[in-house]
């Protein structure tokens, strides 16, 4: 039994850990990509052949606030050489949070053949394993995706609305003083300009991190996860959950962390977050 | 008034507008960064030294040399902080040498002409921060 499945995950093949990924190197069915915040990270060292995803230049429309179509998705794994058949594998900075982000998206097209590299960029680096500057090169392949598919995984601020109506599950993983209202943005990041603090009603404050081991970035077995989301904070696997945070990105990584690791049934991620909700003319609050 | 030397720095990365071209500038000065010596400061560094919001927990000293200028150090401890490395390669080729009152006049706006694109949402404000971190000793050196 491999480390990861010993962790008792709902999904354990959902996560790879970096010893597969660096066993499979140069395999062509595999594409790993690495997905980052910081976009310096990729050009100045990734794992040998990795491809970079870009969240704002690959992955969101750069026109309305939303993400690619499917032609665009089509192009992304063209470039990328990928086919449907290619499993991509996800790993990035800040504990996987952006390579969570780019595997939901990837989750809208049913690219359902996706992990993510356990610990991320910092356990990769932490093990000393390798990392080059030298841009991969793979031919373009023909990647036809089905239409964009939202409603498995996405929620749009209606049915959160109808949601907070049913006092169905609210995850809100984004920091205490968010979660608070005492500020509107991450600490340490700008305000990204949300008119009003605190959270939307019923939701539970289960900041995205707490399901990391902060030393390398690896998610925490599933009894942890359990005692967190279920134990202590009494969410249940067979009602529809949805998380969110600011734009939805650091609720990918709790989605994640729901969806596949204690296996919920049904959780979605809200990506209009707190800066569409902490603007929208009257939806409820609570503080 | 942005300093000749720095204004070369800024110049030079107005001259491109391929954001390869920017980022490979931008790596370049990062592995030109030096780290603090010993014998100006060691592990574990003061928190007086410490740069706020800099999320690559990076640390800023300047010390006055013969002749009234300033030369500046840099440590910048996360693995990951690539752009904090090449800020402060930047920073102390640039001013390194000149004097308070020069180093003082820099404008932390500098950090958008230099990052453009490459300037995530994380890190804008630590890097904005560094630049303040210099100006604001800059200024201790004058009153001093």
């Amino acid at each position: 039994m491999s480390e990861i499945t010993a962790r008792g995950y709902a999904r354990p093949e959902v996560l790879v850990s970096t010893d597969w990924v660096a066993a499979h190197a140069g395999d062509p069915s595999i594409r790993v990509i690495e997905s980052n915040e910081d976009t310096l990270l990729y050009a100045s060292g990734h794992i040998p052949g990795a491809v970079q995803v870009d969240w704002t230049n690959d992955l969101n429309d750069h026109v309305r606030r939303d993400y690619i179509d499917r032609k665009g998705f089509e192009a992304l794994m063209s470039r990328i050489g990928a086919t449907p058949k290619t499993t991509v594998v996800f790993y990035g900075d800040k504990n996987n949070w952006w390579a969570c982000y780019a595997f939901w998206v990837f989750q809208l097209f049913g690219h359902t053949n996706a992990r993510v590299m356990d610990g991320g960029r910092l356990k990769w680096t932490k093990e000393n394993r390798a990392l080059t500057r030298d841009l991969p090169t793979f031919a373009p392949s023909k990647y036809k995706a089905p239409p964009r598919r939202d409603a498995p995984v996405r929620a749009f601020q209606k049915q959160v609305l109808a949601h907070v109506k049913a006092k169905g599950q609210l995850v809100d993983v984004r920091s205490p003083e968010e979660f608070a209202g005492t500020r509107l943005h991450m600490p340490d990041y700008p305000n990204e300009g949300a008119l009003r603090g605190g959270h939307i009603p019923g939701a539970k404050s289960i900041p995205w991190a707490r399901a990391i081991n902060p030393e390398d970035g690896t998610f925490k077995d599933a009894k942890e996860l359990t005692e967190l989301y279920s134990v202590t904070n009494k969410l249940r696997k067979d009602k529809p959950t949805i998380a969110y945070c600011r734009i939805g990105e650091r609720s990918s990584h709790s989605w994640f962390a729901l969806k596949y690791l204690l296996g919920f049934k049904n959780v979605k991620n809200y990506d209009g977050s707190w800066t569409e909700w902490g603007n929208t003319v009257g939806v409820p609050i609570e503080k | 008034m942005t300093p000749a030397t720095l204004q070369a720095v800024l110049d030079t990365f107005a001259l491109f507008s391929d954001p390869t071209d920017r980022t490979n500038l931008l790596l370049d000065y990062a592995d030109r960064y030096i780290e603090v010596p010993a014998s100006v400061a060691t592990r574990p560094f003061g928190e007086a030294h410490r740069i706020p919001h800099c999320e690559s927990e990076a640390y800023v000293w300047a010390l006055k040399q013969p002749g009234g200028t300033l030369k500046l150090y840099f440590a910048v401890e996360s693995p990951a902080g690539v752009s904090a490395k090449a800020l402060a390669a930047i920073l102390d080729r640039s001013l390194s040498g000149l004097t308070p009152a020069e180093i003082a006049s820099i404008s932390s706006d500098i950090v958008e002409q230099i990052f453009r694109q490459n300037i995530s949402m994380g890190k804008g404000l630590g890097l904005r921060s560094m630049v303040e971190a210099v100006r604001t000793l800059a200024r201790r050196a004058i009153a001093a």
